[in-house]
């Protein structure tokens, strides 16, 4: 009796987490935007068919157990029973044919979110996505507004119904953006760029994390994202322009040194200027090391008895007397080039 | 590398010094015991200088075992760090530690020498031979892997486990991210068992091709053999990739190379390319064999031939091509082209196809049989439904536009455990129980087995079904503790009960093979199971003679030892002895390896003397080895003519 009821048992293994689960959508299958929207679609329409197929081999191995187990009278038993053309032709054909109706929608959906969503309304239509640059340093995130010229760490604003074009970077370690309820992530490799199209269409506040394990601090990676009104995002950036510090070459590169973003209380900053005029992590993968260098930082063995460091101060360190501005600009720094290599 | 002399051992946390001085008690105690009952030289002689296939499998799978319950500890202890939000029972640091040895351990050191032991054991009985192509070969083979199993193993306790993944991803791993001997000991450990590994390739290759007895042709061989020989194979092909992409880490870690680090214009992403360009056909070369073990298992216990033979031969075939166009998709978030990820996309939902095509032969291979329901078969049918959830999920996975959302996920870690443990781990124990009776003389407990078998797929199904909704719910994999308004409690708790049962079912396991030991009756023939298709259970005695078969049997047809049964031959009849030549055991594969450990253990510090002391060993056992003159002995037709006689007492 047991046997029998085995598959029935899986069954409702499966049924389990999900009446847990029920009492709230997962983050994924609740998308916020366009992007998130047609994963989210993509993943149901791949649901429906795997339950399906769940269900044919469970419903047929509870079948094929309860008949053929061994009883006095195996009247049905037939050794010589080796093939059959027609089934084996069935369960190849149709795996097939599941195959390439999944694989239009997938391939469809690739190629769609490597261009920014489409617009709604023809307003929309004349605005170009809004530029900002993640960079990842172990274990915070650095985000740029270049037009705007703000930076900030650890969180981020975006306005409703815009897209953002994410220019993906990482001064250090690969790390990977993600931000489930807008859409999927997307590495950030030192010395090269990446780009990510998300865009929120309601009003909220998104987790936003690094997917990628980068070492000690990688739990501590996560970010807030806050969409906006337009209006409201227009506050904020004015907000940052007008009251936030200046960004400092020295300020910067201490952010490359490994650790967890703590010089506020809720572990976030904003400043005026942005990183850029002195790197783009994704032209030059050696400024981290070097910044290591300047300020006296030593990687230090996890199991150390001593892990002290003994950094310098800005005082200290001719380097940031003078003026260090690179000029990216003759250089395409919109270029359309995914994961490009320097 | 400056280590300073109290950095050595790793000291200060009280689940380390617990296993340091248990694994110092227990250490104390197997060499107490030797000595006591004077078995040292029973153990250098009879097992460790062996190159009977069967003893070396058994020594396989009894580090595989050892491996399962180290490596099931690190996964364990990940599961109670994960069971409520804010633990503080393993620190970021240790965590990262932990499940980087839980994956090397799991993958290289559990899975792989789990099935090359009973590949060991069962191929070259199936196929009719004695032994296999090259005896001293996989006696070297299997303590290369041996000694990188100990090296790898060693290194929680004496200067730290590597913490960058069992993937190794660079830069993480490289010197300014990872600093310490830890990646260093993934290196080199791993160097030196994919060493023994891909000569387990080579020679099983050969063995397959070379060695079978007389009319058994490619297309009369058992499904375990064809899935080895296909396996031997892909190990072939990708194991030199590893050895490589090892090879070039090591460098850039030792002796200041370039190749995948952020400074000189490294490139990081090429070692994520090779690391899965092995790695995906790495996890072919754990379930192939699986697949051959549920064939064998499956047909045995519905009496009935495996359905559509030839069908299965074409997709395990198919699957082997296709395991090395799929890399990509481990990283569809590389951003990667459009182009690129439709290709390995559709190229990863078409392992499917064949996937499918075999799990509806073995459910046909039932139909219209007589399916009884013993230890090894339950493992079996608790396969398909089980492997089915985590095919499906890997065609979800596929899909690389809704991948870009599973990616580094909980969805991910429990799909790839659902194919893992449902396909591999239940493969290791199906093939253990069938294949107990030919390796021990006697069977596992059935009623403890079944215990054991209900609470581990049980236990399963609980630890990591709830998974699937952690990812979705955003919860990514690798992070030692969340926060409680992430909501993820509940599910988690859940999924660490559920590994705890894995871990009890693992104990009862384990009871078992004392209390069968104890209790079981012992088998009187050499077909245990009453039901044995093939050659492996056409020996005279139940634990066949060293040289397997007195006289070599004759194929005529698939399932050949039924055939013989169905047509009333008896393979013991046929007296017609002559001499056997059978090769002789040798000491220098052990001694090479120890100075293979030897070298290593002097590069994960960078002591370079030791490291050139070792290496200039193990030229010199080279060398001995190659003026070594003894090609084997003859087992005279008395000594047959004895044990044959005995063998039936």
């Amino acid at each position: 009796m047991l046997k029998k009821l085995k598959p029935l048992s899986l069954l409702l293994f499966l049924a389990l987490p999900l009446m847990l689960a029920g009492c709230s959508t997962p983050e994924v299958l609740d998308p916020k935007g366009p992007v998130a929207s047609q994963q989210s679609d993509l993943i149901i329409l791949s649901i429906i068919f795997m339950l399906t197929i769940v269900a044919v081999v469970f419903v047929l191995l509870t079948i094929i157990l309860v008949k053929y187990r061994e009883r006095k009278d195996h009247d049905k038993y037939s050794p010589e029973l080796h093939g059959s053309m027609l089934l084996e032709t069935i369960w190849t054909i149709i795996p097939i044919i599941i195959v390439v109706i999944l694989a239009v929608p997938t391939v469809r959906t690739i190629y769609s979110l490597e261009e920014a969503p489409q617009p709604k309304t023809a307003e929309a239509a004349n605005e170009d996505p809004l530029v900002v640059h993640a960079t990842s340093i172990n274990w915070k995130w650095v985000f740029t507004y270049p037009d705007e010229d703000i930076e900030t760490v650890n969180y981020l604003h975006i306005p409703i119904h815009r897209p953002v074009e994410f220019k993906l970077t990482s001064a250090d370690s690969m790390a990977a953006l993600w931000i489930p309820s807008l859409g999927g992530q997307k590495y950030n490799m030192a010395g090269m760029q990446t780009t990510l199209y998300l865009q929120a269409d309601h009003v909220g506040t998104y987790d936003g994390r690094n997917a990628n394990f980068t070492g000690e601090g990688f739990n501590e990676q996560r970010f807030k994202v806050y969409a906006d009104e337009e209006a409201d995002y227009q506050q904020w950036v004015e907000d940052v322009q007008n009251s936030a510090p200046e960004l400092t070459q020295y300020t910067y590169d201490n952010l490359l040194i490994p650790g967890v973003y703590d010089k506020t209380d809720d572990g976030t900053a904003e400043f005026n200027g942005t990183h850029l005029q002195w790197i783009d992590h994704s032209k030059d993968a050696n400024y981290t090391l070097e910044a290591w260098d300047r300020l006296g930082y030593e990687p230090k063995n996890p199991h150390a008895k001593d892990k002290s460091q003994n950094l310098l101060t800005e005082d200290e360190i001719p380097y940031y007397q003078q003026d260090n501005t690179v000029d990216y600009s003759d250089e395409n720094m919109d270029s359309e080039e995914h994961a490009s290599h320097e | 590398m400056d280590l300073k002399w109290n950095e050595f051992i790793i000291t200060g946390d009280p689940l380390i010094l617990g296993a340091q001085i248990s694994i110092l008690l227990g250490g104390i105690a197997v060499v107490a015991a030797l000595t006591y009952f004077k078995k040292w030289s029973w153990l250098w002689k009879e097992w460790l200088t062996s190159v009977d296939h069967k003893k070396l499998g058994i020594m396989y799978i009894l580090s595989a075992l050892l491996m399962l319950f180290r490596g099931g500890i690190d996964g364990l202890m990940i599961r109670t760090q994960l069971a409520k939000p804010g633990m503080e029972f393993l620190d970021p640091q240790h965590y990262n530690e932990v499940f980087s040895t839980h994956g090397v351990i799991m993958i290289l050191f559990m899975a792989m020498p789990f099935l090359i032991g009973l590949i060991n054991y069962i191929v070259p009985l199936q196929i009719g031979a004695r032994d296999v192509a090259f005896p001293y070969l996989n006696n070297l083979s299997f303590w290369t892997f041996f000694v990188g199993m100990a090296l790898f193993n060693i290194s929680f306790i004496i200067g730290g486990s590597p913490d960058a993944g069992w993937t190794g991803y660079t830069p993480l791993a490289t010197n300014e991210f990872s600093p310490g001997p830890g990646q260093n000991y993934y290196l080199l450990a791993i160097q030196i068992a994919g060493i023994g590994t891909l000569m387990t390739g080579i020679n099983f290759f050969v063995t397959i091709l070379k060695m079978r007895t007389k009319g058994m042709t490619l297309m009369k061989m058992s499904m375990f053999t064809w899935t080895s020989l296909i396996t031997m194979l892909i190990i072939i092909f990708a194991f030199p990739v590893l050895t490589v992409a090892l090879a070039m880490q090591t460098f850039d870690r030792l002796f200041g190379s370039v190749l995948f680090t952020l400074q000189g214009d490294g490139n990081p992403m090429l070692w994520v390319n090779l690391f899965w360009v092995w790695g995906h056909p790495e996890v072919y070369i754990v379930i192939l064999p699986a697949f051959g073990i549920f064939s064998e298992i499956i047909s045995t216990f519905a009496r009935k031939q495996l359905f559509a033979y030839k069908a299965m031969v074409v997709s395990i075939v198919t699957i082997s091509v296709l395991s090395f166009l799929v890399w990509v998709h481990h990283f569809f978030t590389m951003g990667n082209s459009a182009e690129a990820n439709s290709f390995f996309s559709i190229t990863t939902m078409a392992i499917s196809i064949p996937t499918g095509v075999k799990i509806f032969n073995w459910l046909f291979t039932m139909y219209r049989g007589r399916i009884t329901f013993t230890t090894p078969m339950l493992w079996s049918l608790a396969f398909i439904p089980n492997f089915v959830i985590g095919g499906v999920t890997g065609v979800m996975l596929a899909m690389a536009a809704a991948d870009y959302q599973y990616h580094n996920t909980y969805f991910l870690v429990s799909h790839f455990h659902y194919v893992l443990i449902s396909g591999t781990v239940f493969a290791c124990f199906a093939g253990l129980i069938y294949w107990y009776p030919k390796m021990f003389g006697h069977k596992l407990n059935e009623k403890i087995g079944k215990w054991a078998f209900w609470i581990f797929v049980i236990g399963f199904n609980v630890c990591f079904f709830p998974q699937y909704f952690l990812g979705l719910d955003g919860m990514p994999r690798r992070i030692s503790t969340y926060l409680p308004e992430d909501g993820w409690t509940g599910l988690n708790m859940i999924s660490t009960i559920g590994a705890f049962m894995m871990g009890l079912a693992f104990l009862i396991f384990v009871y078992n093979i004392y209390y069968s030991w104890r209790y079981s009756p012992r088998e009187k023939t050499g077909d245990a199971w009453g039901l044995g298709r093939n050659l492996e259970w056409a020996t005279t005695s139940s634990i066949p003679p060293h040289y397997n078969f007195a006289v070599l049997p004759e194929v005529t047809g698939l399932d050949p030892y039924w055939d013989m049964k169905e047509k009333g031959l008896d393979q013991q009849k046929n007296t017609d002895y002559k001499p056997i030549h059978m090769p002789s055991n040798s000491s220098t594969p052990a001694i090479m390896s120890a100075l293979m450990g030897m070298a290593a253990f002097g590069l994960v510090f960078q002591w370079y003397w030791v490291g050139i002391v070792g290496a200039v060993g193990i030229f010199i056992t080279m060398i001995v080895r190659s003026f070594d003159y003894n090609d084997g002995y003859y087992v005279s037709v008395e000594e047959i003519k004895e044990t044959e006689a005995k063998a039936n007492k």
